[in-house]
């Protein structure tokens, strides 16, 4: 086992130095070797992210507001008022949300109730199988993440998602944040790439929950749904709960309380 | 070969200007779309693919129809369509050029766009599209140009030509199946999610690509006189009928399976297509309206020998068929596949001033490839005299 | 030759034209390495200078696929310490002053990397 780990640092410092011709002694593993990186102790482990919306408990536009403004700002996503719109988090009535429910006589306050909408995080994503360039793929926790750099903006992940839960930069989003505080510790976006929901992949990667999750003071929860014993499991096991399109196949990690 | 452009009658080079013009306007114009981004499109977060996919559809089926001229030669040495073979290659490498073109300015970030290679990804079909639509740009040029050398030199074709023909013929086939493997396959967009496909998208192209091979072979035989053979034109005609029927017939089975299910998913896009929205009338209503009167006046006149081999009436026919099968299989089709939305809802789209002077631009690039490649051929076959004398 | 009167022209023509970059920067300044503003506080990079100077950006290429494909986003550098792997906030918490020392010598070598498109840089920069 040490040999063949001392062999591959050979190897790495050595074919370092052939491509580069400038590798310094003793730093060529610096950027080659795998053993170089890893993830962080207090990183939030998965199997199966997943969350459960308790729609009931969103009585008021403030508590949308709280949720939807906690994301946003933190991401530094543009408030652009048009059909060009960039949204990671949002809400919108019960037809719109769950168009399968085709229901005549819903009951009244769940007709009148909104409903926040955000990437699903499918298990079966469409939007990873058609990307031409893995530039939006499925980590192993779950999480369907977009590496922007990669994107070439084709937006054929936005044509295969059945949730509209993506969004095109048209032009540059830093026209739209000029007058606002950016958050420094996250990127913005750059012109022609598409953009969504990370189940705030950043966050969990230093022990901490996603930001909707933090703001909704407990409407929304969040958990491996792998875990039986994880709250997420729980509050499913007690509670009736929906999930939007399910007939699709495509499996979403985000069910709703209604 | 290639010298042949170089001598030319001045109305030649002036049409190559107006192109030039053309192709500059619209590189401009994509030039400005490059520094402040797709917003110069009418595309939206819930339309967000619009006239530029809607004409690269259009046109892989106008490079996939190369095919009904040299499946019957070679497959049926059905010889009469020889002398015309190479125009259809020609045409199918400028509309190659073309599709490849419409995705390119259709990008968010078109200086990424190796990284399809660079990151081959298997399970999209935008990855095998691009790999097809290469293929077959490559297999035409390497045919066209071998054939047409051989009839230069008048001799026969080298036999190995032969096997790039017949791989030809079924590369046809695929690059208008995986075209249509990009809608067919997607969940959710109702309009798009039907087996048939595949089958309209060959059925049209079938029908419109020849139409317009025959237009533009028309336009060519008055002004240098070119004669592609009454029977060639006879035929190619009765192919285009064939097609156009099919082409009805699996747009009526669409109607049907939605119409007589009548579930509301189905339903919506094609109501929205015809009658509008919530009540609301909208310009896609008259287009397809159109589009299906057309549609069936262009059938008429074909599928009956009077007025399909009436030679005076032919070129309107043609015309009608093209506009027809364009409006349906281009914009029609695109818009259906986001009408109604993922939420239900419907957002608005018309391509806009820029979207159609970029577009006008690609076109003329296609017409200049065309023109060329075109000039390139018919030189060659006056000297070999084949030129004007049926086939 | 046969059309001898257009290929020698057109021969010479490209080869000026090709040669172009060397004989109009003949009589240019020699090249300075510009002086970049290093971190005030005086504290130790992840790597050694001359390393970072000629890899960072192999190493940054790496980070990011690292990061965010990988979900690994510890870094752990030759002399052992640990890294949160982070452009904003691992690089450019030091290296606060961009125009001074990424842009000097990203300019002064005709390089425009699009980092800063999405990356946001430092506060005290503006």
């Amino acid at each position: 086992m040490k040999n063949r780990r001392q062999f591959l640092k050979v190897a790495g410092l050595s074919t370092l130095g052939l491509a580069g011709g400038l590798a310094l002694p003793g730093m060529a593993r610096a950027a080659g070797l795998k053993d170089s990186y890893r993830s962080g102790q207090e990183a939030l482990k998965g199997g199966h992210w997943g969350m459960v919306i308790d729609t009931r408990a969103f009585d008021s536009p403030e508590k949308f507001e709280a949720v939807i403004s906690a994301c946003h700002k933190y991401h530094n996503v543009p408030a652009i008022n048009s059909k060009r719109e960039v949204k990671w988090i949002w809400k919108d009535g019960y037809h719109q949300t769950f168009t399968d429910q085709k229901d005549n006589y819903p009951a009244k306050d769940v007709l009148e109730r909104k409903y926040l909408m955000l990437c699903n995080h499918c298990v079966n994503p469409a939007c990873v199988r058609v990307c031409p360039t893995q530039a939006t793929f499925r980590r192993s926790d779950g999480i369907v993440v977009m590496d922007y750099h990669r994107c070439i903006g084709c937006r054929f992940c936005m044509a295969a998602c059945p949730y509209g839960a993506r969004s095109f930069n048209f032009e540059d989003p830093r026209n739209f944040l000029e007058d606002r505080e950016l958050n420094v510790s996250f990127p913005t976006r750059m012109r022609g790439v598409v953009e969504k929901c990370t189940f705030c992949s950043e966050l969990l990667a230093v022990g901490k929950a996603p930001l909707c999750v933090e703001a909704s003071e407990g409407a929304i929860v969040f958990g491996d749904l792998d875990d039986p014993a994880s709250d997420v499991r729980k509050v499913l096991a007690e509670n009736f709960t929906i999930r939007r399109k399910p007939t699709l196949g495509t499996e979403p990690s985000v069910y709703y309380i209604i | 070969m290639l010298e042949k452009v170089l001598k030319g009658r001045p109305s030649f080079y002036i049409w190559l200007a107006v192109l030039g013009a053309i192709i500059t306007l619209g590189s401009l114009v994509y030039l400005y779309q490059v520094f402040v981004g797709l917003r110069i499109t009418d595309l939206s977060r819930d339309v967000s693919w619009g006239f530029y996919i809607a004409q690269f559809t259009y046109m892989v089926g106008v490079a996939a129809s190369a095919v009904m001229l040299v499946l019957p030669a070679y497959f049926h040495h059905y010889t009469k369509f020889k002398k015309m073979i190479i125009l259809g290659e020609f045409l199918a490498i400028g509309a190659c050029v073309v599709c490849m073109l419409f995705i390119f300015v259709d990008l968010g970030q078109p200086q990424r766009v190796l990284n399809v290679i660079l990151h081959p990804t298997p399970n999209s079909v935008m990855f095998w599209d691009m790999v097809v639509l290469s293929g077959y740009l490559c297999l035409n040029l390497l045919i066209g140009w071998v054939t047409l050398e051989a009839e230069r030199h008048q001799v026969e074709p080298p036999k190995w030509i032969k096997t790039f023909i017949y791989i030809s013929v079924f590369w046809a086939f695929s690059i208008h199946t995986v075209t249509a493997f990009l809608y067919a396959g997607i969940p959710g967009r109702h309009y798009w999610l039907t087996a048939v496909m595949a089958a309209r998208f060959l059925a049209s192209a079938f029908c419109s690509g020849p139409a317009l091979l025959l237009l533009l072979v028309f336009v060519v035989r008055r002004v240098t006189g070119f004669d592609p053979g009454r029977d060639a034109i006879r035929t190619l005609t009765k192919i285009i009928a064939y097609a156009m029927g099919i082409n009805i017939f699996l747009f009526c089975l669409e109607l049907f399976t939605a119409f007589y299910s009548q579930i509301p998913g189905h339903m919506h896009p094609l109501t929205a297509l015809f009658s509008g929205h919530d009540g609301h009338a909208l310009w896609i209503n008259g287009w397809m309206w159109t589009a299906a009167v057309l549609a069936i006046l262009s059938f008429l006149l074909m599928a009956f020998p009077g007025t399909r081999d009436n030679e005076s009436l032919l070129p309107y026919t043609l015309g009608i068929l093209v506009i027809a099968t364009w409006i349906d299989k281009s914009l029609g089709m695109l818009w259906a596949g986001f009408t109604p939305n993922t939420f239900e809802t419907m957002t608005p789209y018309a391509p806009s001033i820029a979207e159609i002077l970029i577009g006008l631009g690609v076109y003329g690039v296609g017409a200049l490839i065309v023109s060329v490649l075109w000039k390139i051929a018919l030189d060659v076959k006056r000297e070999a005299g084949t030129f004007s004398k049926p086939a | 030759m046969f059309n001898a009167k257009y290929i020698w022209p057109g021969i010479v023509l490209f080869v000026v034209l090709f040669t172009a970059p060397f004989w109009l920067n003949a009589n240019t300044k020699t090249y300075v390495r510009p002086e970049i503003a290093l971190p005030e506080k005086g504290a130790e990079c992840i790597e050694p200078r001359a390393f970072m100077a000629a890899e960072h950006m192999q190493l940054l290429d790496t980070w990011r696929d690292m990061a965010l494909r990988e979900e690994k986003r510890v870094y752990v550098s030759s002399s052992g310490k640990e890294w949160a792997i982070s452009l904003q906030n691992t690089c450019m918490t030091c290296h606060s002053n961009k125009v001074d020392f990424c842009d000097k010598c990203h300019d002064s070598n005709s390089v425009d990397p699009y980092c800063w498109d999405c990356h946001v840089e430092p506060r005290g920069n503006k």
